[in-house]
């Protein structure tokens, strides 16, 4: 374990950080994306990269993103590692040939003689109006392609050591941040290390009900499982999921056996996603272990709408895991105590920022 | 003398090989799409014999003779077209995807521009760890419809990679002509538009081909930035499959005698007898060698293991 020192910085620092230790140690590693070394930089993922690192290793982008993906393909064969970033995840939607057809196949129909090692970070938006083509959470549309890795961290910590892992990683490596994560702090150490890809890692323990997460929604789940646990006393088991593919099955499976209910908390659409395969594959493998019918928690199967008025219950709160979890229970919820946990898990400003105080950008 | 018989015995060898495929593709032990570039053979021997072994190519669906021209391994294609362990890709690939490191043919596949943004990325990886190769692609009149060409053409430009794009004009895409799917303009005009370096030639006249070729590399290796070569040609069979299917009534009579004539090793061929190059002694011996090369390529492709179903799933991750 590396050292934890005292150090809190946000999710998208430790991103900046990881990039920079990694082209540190790296010279092959190269970084390229519509607005890396502009003004803005990524939502300051990249600020100074540029100055550190040069013209020849921190590239903006033309605005082509399929293409530019097969050209980082074509880099990543000769010998490079490049770093691919898009602000929105549904931007490479337009690089899907590229991602599917070469990055994902390569190494496999070449019969191992050659391998893409390349990262393509992905924002997932959300708040603000984000509305239908800034918002999308396709980790499921990506992670069904065999050859990709698909990861989703949610800790500053995770996002660094997991970056780096990326970027050492052979294969092609879809990095999902979501932009409500990025202002988020947590003790990362400075130097560079690595965390495992495709682990899941259990951020409160319980037994009562396992709660399975994805990315922002294990930040509303842990929620959850604080006011749960100290209002009412029920202990649920929060994993944060961190990887899509490969998906932590085992760990889900290990917390599922204690419990005996499931609950998975995704930040996609609700059909065709994560959380229905991983619900499928623990009831393929321990049927016998559920005591009720596992739920799945997701956004509705319909676009993002824009007006804030109709978003207002797009995106699954933790009340709708409280509840979830006490249906799954049987506690009764006409009662002062109830009420009380409502209060308390209700979100302190509106509903479509990360909290009170932020003002963008989004 | 000596350079004229080395195209010569290329473009032969290649159409030698695309027949004997041919020949053998009924009996249904390759069973894979097959696309042969015969009638086509100058492009790739005369832009390879530009290059030097170092450098770096990729290619597309109509690979065979790209992927011999630059030196791949003949028994491994012939093994990998009849899906046995030995062939380039151990039996993940076939036909439509060829491989040879040893030889720096990176790589080809079927999706239409697919690898047109490797070729670039590959010479960006060059420029970036200042080495000297280029980076070459071949792709067809109809790949240049697909947006991603136009992005790799960009990006090559904007930042002057070493990197030459050949393509292989035969005016069809599948059964699709030309003028069914561009504008009338000349598609070199488009890359210069781009801001490349254009050239536009007989790709049925090695000569002509490897003296276009010749330029376009040495300015590429020169810095001076990506190269564009438009050449014509003709395909003779079918877009996949070992026939002729001119009963398909999809290009006239006519047409099809002209591209015929146009054959690019009878030409030169004729050529080289009017210079007295070529010797009917040495065309023979050449026959001979290659009647071996590939029959020994056969049997080394039909003896070869076959792989097993139960590997099907390994490779997935490096």
């Amino acid at each position: 374990m590396p050292d934890l020192g005292k150090r809190d910085i946000t999710y998208a620092q430790a991103i900046r950080e990881g990039l920079d230790n990694a082209m540190d140690k790296n010279p092959r590693v190269i970084i390229i994306g519509e607005g890396v070394p502009d003004p803005k930089a990524i939502f300051n993922t990249t600020a100074g990269l540029r100055e550190k690192f040069g013209t020849r290793r921190v590239f903006d982008m033309p605005l082509a993103e399929n293409g530019l993906t097969g050209i980082c393909i074509g880099a990543a064969l000769s010998g490079m590692r490049p770093v691919m970033v898009h602000q929105r995840i549904d931007f490479a939607l337009l690089a899907m040939d590229q991602l599917v057809n070469n990055a994902a196949k390569w190494y496999y129909m070449f019969d191992g003689k050659a391998s893409v090692p390349m990262v393509v970070r992905v924002i997932v938006g959300r708040g603000w109006g984000q509305g239908p083509q800034h918002s999308q959470s396709l980790q499921a549309m990506f992670s069904l392609v065999p050859g990709l890795k698909v990861i989703m961290p949610t800790t500053a910590y995770d996002a660094k050591g997991m970056l780096i892992s990326a970027i050492e990683d052979n294969n092609p490596v879809m990095f999902i941040e979501h932009r409500w994560l990025h202002q988020i702090k947590d003790n990362v150490p400075e130097e560079y290390y690595r965390v495992p890809l495709g682990q899941a890692k259990v951020l409160h323990e319980g037994d009562t009900v396992t709660v399975a997460a994805f990315s922002y929604m294990v930040v509303e789940s842990l929620i959850a499982a604080k006011a749960l646990m100290s209002i009412m006393g029920i202990a649920i088991e929060v994993l944060d999921m961190r990887s899509v593919r490969p998906l932590d099955v085992a760990s889900v499976l290990f917390s599922v056996r204690k419990t005996g209910r499931l609950i998975v908390a995704d930040t996609a659409f609700r059909t065709g996603g994560v959380a229905g395969e991983l619900i499928s594959q623990v009831v393929e493998q321990a049927f016998d272990a559920l005591i009720t019918n596992p739920v799945r928690i997701a956004s509705p199967d319909h676009p993002t709408p824009t007006s804030h008025f109709m978003a207002e219950r797009y995106y699954p709160s933790p009340q709708i895991i409280v509840d979830a979890v006490l249906d799954m229970l049987e506690v009764d919820k006409n009662s002062d105590i109830y009420r009380a946990l409502c209060q308390s898990v209700l979100r302190d400003g509106p509903h479509d920022t990360p909290n009170r105080g932020f003002t963008g950008p989004f | 003398m000596e350079n004229h018989l080395a195209l010569f015995r290329s473009m032969l060898r290649i159409r030698r090989v695309e027949e004997a495929i041919a020949d053998r593709y009924t009996e249904q032990e390759m069973r894979c799409p097959m696309h042969l570039c015969i009638g086509q053979e100058a492009i790739a021997v005369g832009v390879c014999a530009a290059l030097s072994e170092n450098d770096v190519m990729f290619s597309n669906h109509r690979a065979h003779g790209h992927y011999l021209a630059k030196g791949g391994n003949m028994k491994a294609m012939i093994a990998e077209l009849y899906g046995r362990s030995t062939g380039c890709c151990g039996g993940r690939g076939g036909s439509m995807h060829l491989i040879d490191l040893d030889v720096g043919f990176m790589g080809a596949t079927p999706i239409v521009g697919g690898t047109v943004p490797l070729a670039v990325g590959a010479a960006w990886a060059a420029s970036l760890k200042e080495e000297k190769r280029i980076s070459v692609i071949f792709f067809g009149d109809g790949c240049f419809e697909e947006g991603v060409v136009h992005e790799s053409l960009n990006f090559a430009a904007l930042h002057r990679l070493p990197v030459i794009f050949v393509c292989e004009n035969n005016r069809f895409s599948v059964y699709t002509r030309l003028d069914e799917r561009q504008p009338n303009r000349p598609i070199y005009r488009i890359a210069e538009a781009h801001g490349l370096t254009a050239y536009v030639g007989d790709g049925n006249d090695v000569e002509e081909v490897l003296s276009i070729a010749q330029t376009a590399v040495v300015s590429a290796r020169q810095g001076k930035g990506p190269q564009f070569i438009e050449l014509g040609t003709y395909r003779w069979r079918e877009h996949c499959g070992p026939d002729f299917d001119d009963n398909l009534g999809y290009r006239s009579v006519l047409e099809i005698e002209n591209g015929l004539k146009n054959c690019p090793i009878a030409k030169f061929t004729t050529r080289l007898k009017q210079n007295n190059t070529l010797f009917q002694l040495e065309m023979e011996r050449f026959e001979a060698e290659i009647y071996e090369e590939i029959s020994d390529a056969f049997k080394f492709a039909l003896s070869s293991a076959k792989p097993s179903a139960k590997d099907a799933g390994e490779r997935v991750y490096a």
